[in-house]
C-alpha cells in the first residue's frame, strides 16, 4: 500500500507535465495569447526557424545518445573498478570522478569544440563526459555498499564473479545506480540547451536566438520547454527507481524480529 | 573425508596458520576452537578455497581441492558464516534455492527441497517461505542460513561460528536442533567456534588451535579428561566435569514416571504411594490430565496421615518452569534441579505430555 501511494506523486507530475508540454509545443498560437498581455513590445512570439517539435526531437537525440553512452560507460567503469582485478584503479576513478564534478559543463563544451568542431557531435561528447560522473559515482557507491558478508556468501555458495554481480550485487545496488542515472539524465537535459551555442540545435536554440536578438518570448519558450522536459524525465525515472524494490529489503538483517 | 596436510597460510608479517595437519573422517563433526585470531576461520576458508594456502595440500576424498574448479568445489560444500549473509533482495525460499539453481536443478525439485528444509529446521514454510531476511529474527535468519547450506545436499558442511551472534537461549535451542538434524544426515562438518561449551556439546572431534598451530586434537571426552598442556587446561576451564554433562541428553536417562490421572480416586493415590515407599523418588506423584499432559504433582509427605484429596493436595505446576525436554542436556537439567531444589524432574514433550522422569542421583553419578 505505501509503495503504491509513494509512486502516485511522480505519476501525477509526469502526466501533467507531459500534457502541458504537448499543448505548448503543438499549439503555436498559445504563446502569443499568453505572452502578449505581459510583453506587448515583442515583434514575434513564436520561434520561427524550426518547429517546436523538431527542436524537441533534436534535444531528445542529444540527450538520449549522450545519456546512453554515459550510462553504459559509467556503469562499466564503476563495475570494473569494484572488481578484485580492477580495485587498483578505484582510487584513480574516484578522484577523477570528484575532479570531474567540479568542472563546469560550459568549460567541457568549450574544450570539445576545438577538437571536434561545431555541431551535434561535440555537444554529445561534452554531455556524455559530464553525465558520466553521477553514473560512475553511484555505481561504485552502490556496489561498495553491498555488505561484505553478502558477497562472501555469494562466492562461498559457488557463484562465479559474473553470477555474483548479476544475481546479487547489481540487484542490491540497482536503486542507488538508478538514482545516479536519474541525476545524470536530468543534468544532461538542462546542459544540452548550451549545445545550441555550438550549433547542436535543440531547445537551447530559441534561448540563444532570444538572447542575441533581445526577444524574451523566445527565451521563455526554450527554457519552459526544457524545464518541462527535465521534469518529465525526472518523474519517469523516479517511477522506475521506486519499482526497483522497496528500500526495506536492502536494510540488511535485523538482530531481532517481531514474534509471530 | 577432509585431509589437511601440513598447511600454512602466511600473511606479510606473520602466519595465520602454521604447519597444520588434520583429518576429518566422514560423518564426523569437527569443531575448530581457540582464542580469537588463532586461525580458525583461515583454516576453514582454505577448505573451500575462499583463501589460498601458502603451502601444504588439502584433499577431499583424496582429491586435491585445487584440482577442482572453484565454483564446482564450493557448490559441493555447504557454507554458513557468522554474519549469515542472507541475500536481502531474495525471499527465504529463494535464498535456500540459490545453490540448487546454480546447479540447474529443475525448479519444482529445488522448491520442494527448500520447503522440506524449512520444515526440518522448524520454520513453517507457509509463514516464512515468502518473507524477506529483514523480517526475520536472528535465530530464524540463522536457521535459513543453515537450510541454505544444506540445500543441494552437500556431503560437507563448513560452518564459521554459525550460532555466534545468537543469545544464549536461542543458541542452545538451535544447537539441540542442529544435533538432531546431524544425527539424521551424517554430514562431514567442520565447525568453527570460540565457545568451548559449544565445541564439547556438538563435536565428535575437537581441534584446539593456538597461534595458527594445532595444540590438541581428539574427542571432547579426551580433551576434557586429559588436556595436553596448561594452555588446553586453562582453555577448557575448571568446570570440566560440568562440561561433560552438556554432552549427555536427558532422553538417555529417562525413568518411567510415577504418575496418576487427575480423576484418580483417593484409594488409588494411597496405593500408589505405598507402592513407591522406599524408592528413590517416593515423595512425588506426577499428575496428568486425560491426554497424559502434565498438570502438577502431589506430595506424599503432605498426605500420609490424612485422607488423600486430589483437589486439595494437587500442586499445579507450569511445565515451562519445572520440566525438561528429552533433548535437554544433563547440564541444563542440573541447573533446573538446583534451581527448583528437587530430586526428580518430569520429562515432557512439546505438547506437555509426560514422557518419564529423570533423577538427580543419575546426573550426579555421570
Ligand atoms: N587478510 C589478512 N591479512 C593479514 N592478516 C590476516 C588476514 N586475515 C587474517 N589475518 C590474521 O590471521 C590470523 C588468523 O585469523 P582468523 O583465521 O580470522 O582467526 P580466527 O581464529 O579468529 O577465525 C589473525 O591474527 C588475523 O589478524
Ligand atoms: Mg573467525
Amino acid at each position: 500500500m505505501t509503495r503504491r501511494r509513494r509512486s502516485l506523486l511522480p505519476r501525477t507530475i509526469l502526466l501533467s507535465a507531459a500534457a502541458v508540454y504537448i499543448v505548448l509545443a503543438s499549439w503555436g498560437g498559445i504563446w502569443e495569447r499568453l505572452l502578449s498581455p505581459i510583453m506587448p513590445d515583442v515583434q514575434e512570439y513564436l520561434y520561427p526557424r524550426v518547429g517546436l517539435w523538431t527542436l524537441t526531437w533534436q534535444h531528445c537525440v542529444l540527450v538520449s545518445v549522450s545519456s546512453t553512452l554515459s550510462i553504459l560507460v559509467g556503469m562499466g567503469t564503476g563495475i570494473l573498478a569494484t572488481r578484485s582485478f580492477g580495485r587498483d584503479f578505484l582510487p584513480a576513478v574516484n578522484s577523477l570522478v570528484s575532479v570531474g564534478q567540479t568542472f563546469p559543463p560550459v568549460a567541457v563544451l568549450a574544450l570539445a569544440v576545438p577538437s571536434v568542431g561545431f555541431g551535434a557531435e561535440p555537444a554529445i561528447i561534452a554531455l556524455f563526459l559530464y553525465g558520466l560522473l553521477p553514473v560512475v559515482r553511484n555505481t561504485v557507491g552502490g556496489l561498495e555498499a553491498v555488505t561484505p558478508a553478502v558477497r562472501e556468501a555469494a562466492m562461498g555458495m559457488g557463484m562465479t564473479e559474473l553470477q555474483a554481480l548479476w544475481r546479487v550485487e547489481l540487484p542490491l545496488s540497482a536503486k542507488v545506480i538508478m538514482a545516479g542515472i536519474r541525476t545524470s539524465v536530468v543534468i544532461n537535459i538542462g546542459t544540452a540547451t548550451i549545445g545550441a551555442t555550438i550549433g547542436a540545435g535543440g531547445l537551447g536554440a530559441p534561448i540563444i536566438t532570444g538572447l542575441a536578438s533581445d526577444n524574451t518570448a523566445f527565451i521563455l519558450q526554450g527554457s519552459i520547454l526544457a524545464a518541462l522536459f527535465a521534469i518529465i524525465a525526472d518523474a519517469a525515472l523516479d517511477i522506475i527507481e521506486n519499482q526497483l524494490g522497496p528500500a526495506s529489503t536492502q536494510a540488511g538483517e535485523k538482530e531481532d524480529g517481531q514474534p509471530q | 573425508m577432509i585431509r589437511i596436510e601440513n598447511v600454512s597460510k602466511r600473511y606479510e608479517k606473520s602466519y595465520a596458520v602454521r604447519n597444520l595437519s588434520l583429518t576429518v573422517a566422514k560423518g564426523e563433526l569437527c569443531c575448530l576452537i581457540g582464542p580469537s585470531g588463532c586461525g580458525k576461520s583461515t583454516t576453514l576458508k582454505m577448505i573451500n578455497r575462499m583463501i589460498a594456502p601458502s603451502s601444504g595440500t588439502i584433499t577431499v576424498d583424496g582429491v586435491d581441492v585445487h584440482e577442482v574448479p572453484v565454483a564446482t568445489l564450493r557448490r559441493r560444500m555447504g557454507y554458513v558464516i557468522q554474519s549469515i549473509g542472507l541475500f536481502p533482495h531474495m525471499t527465504v525460499l529463494a535464498n535456500i534455492q540459490v545453490v540448487p539453481r546454480l546447479l540447474r536443478w529443475e525448479e519444482s525439485r529445488s522448491r520442494k527441497r527448500a520447503l522440506e528444509l524449512l520444515e526440518l529446521l522448524g520454520l513453517s514454510p507457509d509463514t516464512y517461505g515468502g518473507k524477506y531476511p529483514a523480517e526475520l529474527s536472528g535465530g530464524q535468519a540463522q536457521r535459513v542460513g543453515v537450510a541454505r547450506a544444506l540445500a543441494a545436499d552437500p556431503q560437507i558442511l563448513l560452518m564459521d561460528e554459525p550460532f555466534g551472534a545468537l543469545d544464549p537461549i536461542s543458541r542452545e535451542h538451535l544447537q539441540n536442533q542442529f544435533l538432531a538434524i546431524q544425527q539424521e544426515l551424517h554430514k562431514t562438518i567442520v565447525f568453527v567456534t570460540h565457545d568451548i561449551d559449544e565445541a564439547v556439546r556438538l563435536g565428535t572431534k575437537v581441534a584446539l588451535l593456538r597461534d595458527g598451530r594445532l595444540v590438541q586434537y581428539g574427542s571432547p571426552e579426551q580433551l576434557l579428561a586429559a588436556p595436553a598442556d596448561a594452555f588446553v587446561k586453562k582453555f577448557v576451564g575448571l568446570d570440566r566435569a560440568l562440561k561433560r554433562l552438556s554432552r549427555l541428553l536427558a532422553a538417555d536417562f529417562l525413568h518411567p514416571a510415577n504418575s496418576v490421572a487427575r480423576q484418580a480416586p483417593p484409594e488409588l493415590l494411597e496405593a500408589e504411594f505405598r507402592r513407591l515407599e522406599g524408592s528413590d523418588c517416593a515423595r512425588y506423584l506426577w499428575v496428568t490430565d486425560e491426554e497424559n499432559r502434565l498438570v502438577g504433582w502431589v506430595d506424599g509427605n503432605n498426605t500420609t496421615e490424612k485422607r488423600l484429596n486430589m483437589l486439595e493436595d494437587l500442586v499445579e505446576i507450569d511445565p515451562a518452569d519445572i520440566s525438561v525436554r528429552p533433548g535437554y542436556s544433563l547440564k541444563q537439567a542440573l541447573a533446573m534441579f538446583v534451581q527448583q531444589s528437587v530430586a526428580c524432574l518430569p520429562v515432557v514433550d512439546d505438547e506437555r505430555r509426560l514422557q518419564g522422569e529423570i533423577r538427580l542421583a543419575d546426573v550426579l553419578k555421570s
